[in-house]
């Protein structure tokens, strides 16, 4: 049984092969976009490409199949560059993901510039790879951190921010989505008000990049991360971007091949950027596939995209809530097309495995953000959340496996 | 053996089921007969982490020598999947449980519910419970 949907649609999903498949007998509909996106055929085809007909070691060969494919993964770094608007290509560095870049800054901005009693600010919304890096190197180096409280419909309490920034703040690292609640955070404010006290700011834009366009050099933050795999990528893809200045100031973080300009056992010495932060051989078929993603996605008709996704939102938002004692966590006005929610006595888990075996793939728990959950006093939620190509009808048949699953939970 | 035969007999019993719901039904209400944990343990030591659903099991050791499970989860699937599992290897001697094979878990076409992902604490529980059959097996 194939979903049903509008043309445009079909075309769109068609695309996308994985979607056309049965779970339990049922149509598969993948609700759990927050977690993982689903690659189009293009992506797909540029990554069997590359290893057909490309493959070979980059940066370093002098022969035929080293440099396109050199010229291929560079390429990529410009098509990134030009996506989000960075300056220059060197600041954009590949990483293995949001989690890696997060880790990267840690470990090199945050040994090099975090003394004791300096101050790290998150948010309650943060994600595990944007608390924990910085809970390790805090650790190391005495520094403190703090939180942003939010309030109750998932957004930053923007009046305890200026209470909770000063000149011992270093650094503030914040999600430009929540990916649990799906809240488009005021980045733009937080960003003047650290630089107005001295701190940078790193965005984690793992939830962001996928749901509308963001302009670096607009924002003027001084870090951004994404995953690959979130954006209709690969997965073992990501991006860290920094402002050209820090990313030079930062010592190396792994060693080893391509990030040196010269090795002796006397001294050796660091190569420039990006490569200085590439050590070793790079996922390359990953990185092209990423090309393929950035290119896929800049062929889309962004005001189309916008529109479809605030259907979706507002139509499962609206069909969630005629289900009794649902309660919706993450209302702000300001959201991407994600949903958690909770039912009255009801545990995700067990409603996740039940619609699970109606072919519905949503995602359950506390979705890496566990001080999130413990503030909100729940166990964590269900989540749906969407991507292009979702619809309607897979909205209606997943409101319907909910109503049956609920005939045995409740 | 025992554990063989009680997971005979489970096996026999979801035999009758054709379709999932059936099959998710009767486990839910076989959580109902799970030997309740008492709530005095129900402490964060007797706490098998799992990811999502919570669940406690305390042992205890009966008169006649054999190992005893009281359990309990919030979940009311994941309560139904460990009264089964309770069901097999409880009230038995600590050797048998150590060295139980559990593959009705599988052939019912729950071992989603045993994955690595850490999404429940019943693969965790399963290796609680023959560390206890290995513990006392000492003793």
């Amino acid at each position: 049984m194939e979903i049903l949907q509008q043309p445009e649609q079909a075309t769109l999903r068609k695309e996308f092969p994985i979607l056309h498949q049965s779970v339990n007998g049922y149509p598969l509909v993948y609700f759990d976009n927050a977690a993982t996106t689903q690659k189009p055929l293009s992506v797909i085809e540029s990554i069997h490409n590359y290893y057909t007909k490309q493959n070979a070691n980059i940066h370093r060969g002098a022969h035929h199949l080293a440099h396109i494919s050199t010229v291929a993964f560079e390429e990529t770094r410009s098509k990134i560059k030009s996506f989000l608007n960075a300056a220059h290509s060197e600041e954009i560095i590949f990483t293995s993901g949001t989690t890696d870049s997060i880790n990267l800054v840690a470990q090199t901005w945050g040994r090099k510039n975090l003394n004791a009693g300096d101050e790290i600010l998150l948010s309650m919304l943060e994600h595990h790879s944007n608390i924990v890096p910085w809970q390790m190197i805090a650790e190391e180096k005495g520094a403190i951190i703090k939180v942003i409280p939010i309030n109750e419909a998932g957004e930053w309490q923007l009046d305890a921010i200026d209470s909770l920034l000063s000149n011992r703040t270093k650094i503030v690292a914040v999600n430009h989505v929540s990916n649990a609640l799906g809240t488009i955070n005021p980045v733009k404010i937080l960003i003047d008000k650290s630089h107005a006290v001295g701190a940078i700011i790193l965005l984690d834009g793992a939830q962001a990049v996928s749901h509308f366009a963001v302009d670096l050099q607009d924002l003027d933050c001084d870090f951004y991360c994404f995953s690959g795999h979130k954006l209709y990528g690969p997965t073992g893809t990501g991006v860290l971007y920094g402002k050209q200045e820090l990313l030079e100031a930062m010592p190396p973080y792994r060693g080893g091949g391509e990030m040196i300009k010269s090795v002796s056992f006397e001294k050796t010495t660091y190569n420039e950027l990006p490569h200085k932060f590439e050590a070793g051989t790079p996922n390359i078929g990953g990185v092209i596939g990423l090309g393929a993603a950035i290119s896929f996605m800049q062929s889309q008709d962004w005001n189309q995209l916008h529109r479809n996704e605030k259907e979706l939102l507002d139509y499962a938002t609206s069909r969630l809530l005629e289900i009794e004692g649902l309660k919706i966590y993450g209302t702000s006005k300001s959201k991407v097309a994600v949903i958690s929610f909770l039912i009255d006595g009801v545990h995700p888990y067990d409603l996740g495995t039940l619609l699970d075996n109606q072919g519905v793939a949503v995602r359950t728990g506390h979705h890496c953000t566990e001080p999130l959950w413990n503030h909100f006093g729940v166990v964590g939620s269900v989540r749906a959340s969407f991507a292009m190509y979702n619809t309607e009808e897979e909205i209606d048949l997943f409101i319907a496996a909910l109503k049956k699953s609920l005939q045995l939970l409740k | 053996m025992q554990v063989e035969q009680r997971q005979q007999e489970i096996i026999e019993e979801f035999g009758m089921f054709s379709d999932w719901m059936q099959k998710y039904e009767y486990i839910i209400e076989l959580g109902k007969d799970l030997p309740l944990i008492d709530e005095q343990y129900k402490v964060e030591d007797n706490l098998i982490k799992g990811c999502q659903s919570r669940v406690w099991l305390h042992a205890d050791k009966s008169d006649a020598g054999n190992i005893v499970f009281t359990a309990d989860s919030d979940a009311i699937i994941t309560k139904g999947l460990v009264a089964l599992i309770v069901r097999v290897l409880s009230d038995l001697p600590a050797t048998d449980i150590a060295s139980a094979n559990l593959h009705f878990v599988n052939e019912l076409g729950l071992n989603e519910h045993l994955s690595p992902t850490r999404s429940n604490g019943l693969a965790s529980m399963i290796k609680q419970m023959k560390m206890y059959g290995f513990a006392y097996s000492n003793q």
